[in-house]
């Protein structure tokens, strides 16, 4: 899916990237916590959802390769974030919806859940 | 663990006990090992282990380095700090075991899956952990060798 | 919809069953607590990567349906105690949080 399309349905406003809204994000993933995405996060490309700002997001989706960031429950990363991102070309976009509506949407516009990397000694069942 | 070819590149970076700042290394590191040639899949398990490694420096200790060194089979990350120390490592190697303050967790952090996502996306993992002092880890990623290689095993035996 | 509609619609595995009956209202995706404090409502499914003690307790004061733990992530079996004791849902999921939230999303879109 267009980042640029992901930003339509969600109704979000683009704080960085306004030229990269035609590349396409391969995949979503959706946490608060940077671990689980550092963890479960496989390819590069993906959406990330999150409702969290701190500066480290930018970071982890750049170490990740991450194709774009979408901030929900109307949430805003600092100023200096918005310019690190820009600067490293994360495009990132902020909308008011919360995390379940922004997930939800995406989903049932046929955006797919990012492929998962099983830990070695996963806490309970697995794939 | 002999190193087998010298070292291509060798940075060390000091880390803080800072919140702010954490993660500038890894990405800084990332953009080494991108300039260096280094394979993508190589980075990103290096860009994920020295991102967990510089979290827990910055969140849990008193502040520390971590040394990136680039050889032409392996890329290695030495992590160390100044304290407080581990006393059960086995724990803090189970996944979902967390000492992490309320504060780190509403920042994003703190779920209890560094130490374990760290050891799964190195090929060697050796931690050493004394309480009063500090912790050093050695994390180990072979180059030219695809992630299921994994284990102890070296590139081609 | 009865969470035990959702519970078997989404193929959700039950850790602690607390109130089956209870209608699900909505869907409530976040792993921060004090956002889950700020915007949860009573009668949403709650779905979050964090396991624990302290959910049990932001569950049990939200009022929320039930809490899904998801990627197959269980809290510990404290955690299940305290659940069991104060009454609230417990619900596993191997899937991720964006696929649980697409598809309960799917269910409760009218």
């Amino acid at each position: 899916m267009k980042i640029r399309e992901v930003a339509r349905l969600m109704g979000a406003e683009v704080l960085c990237g306004e030229e990269s809204l035609d590349l396409e994000v391969t995949r979503a993933f959706a946490a608060d916590l940077m671990s689980d995405v550092l963890a479960m996060v496989q390819e590069e490309g993906v959406l990330l959802i999150t409702g969290t700002v701190v500066p480290q997001v930018v970071r982890v989706a750049e170490v990740m390769s991450m194709g774009a960031i979408l901030f929900v429950r109307g949430k805003r990363p600092s100023a200096a974030t918005v310019n690190y991102a820009a600067e490293v070309g994360i495009p990132l976009l902020a909308t008011d919806k919360i995390m379940f509506e922004a997930c939800g949407i995406l989903y049932s516009r046929g955006l797919l859940p990012a492929k998962r990397k099983a830990l070695p000694r996963e806490n309970g069942p697995r794939d | 663990m002999a190193p087998a070819t010298k070292a291509l590149y060798k940075q060390v970076f000091p880390v803080k006990s800072d919140l702010e700042s954490a993660g500038k290394v890894s990405t800084e590191v990332r953009r080494i090992l991108r300039s260096l040639g280094v394979e993508p899949e190589v980075v990103r398990r290096a860009g994920i282990v020295c991102f967990e490694g510089e979290m827990n420096i910055a969140l849990y200790t008193k502040g520390g380095r971590i040394i990136l060194i680039v050889r032409d089979d392996r890329v290695e990350l030495l992590f160390s700090d100044r304290g407080p120390g581990i006393a059960d490592i086995d724990l803090v190697k189970q996944p979902g075991y967390s000492t992490a303050p309320d504060w780190a967790r509403e920042l994003g952090f703190g779920a209890g899956m560094g130490i374990p996502n760290m050891e799964a996306n190195s090929d060697r993992f050796v931690m050493y952990s004394r309480v009063g002092v500090g912790t050093v880890i050695r994390a180990t990623i072979f180059r030219r060798c695809h992630e299921t290689c994994g284990g102890n095993r070296a590139p081609g035996t | 919809m009865k969470l035990a509609e959702v519970i078997e619609r989404l193929g959700l595995e039950v850790l602690v069953p607390g109130d089956l009956e209870r209608r699900v209202r909505w869907g409530f995706c976040s792993d921060l607590l004090s956002d889950v404090l700020a915007h949860a409502q009573e009668g949403d499914l709650w779905i979050t990567h964090q396991r624990h003690l302290n959910v049990v307790a932001v569950a049990k004061l939200k009022g929320v349906a039930g809490v899904v733990c998801v990627r197959g992530l269980h809290p510990s079996q404290e955690v299940l105690a305290k659940a069991r004791k104060e009454g609230v849902t417990v619900l596993a999921s191997a899937e991720d949080a964006f696929e649980v939230a697409g598809k309960l999303y799917g269910l409760l879109s009218p």
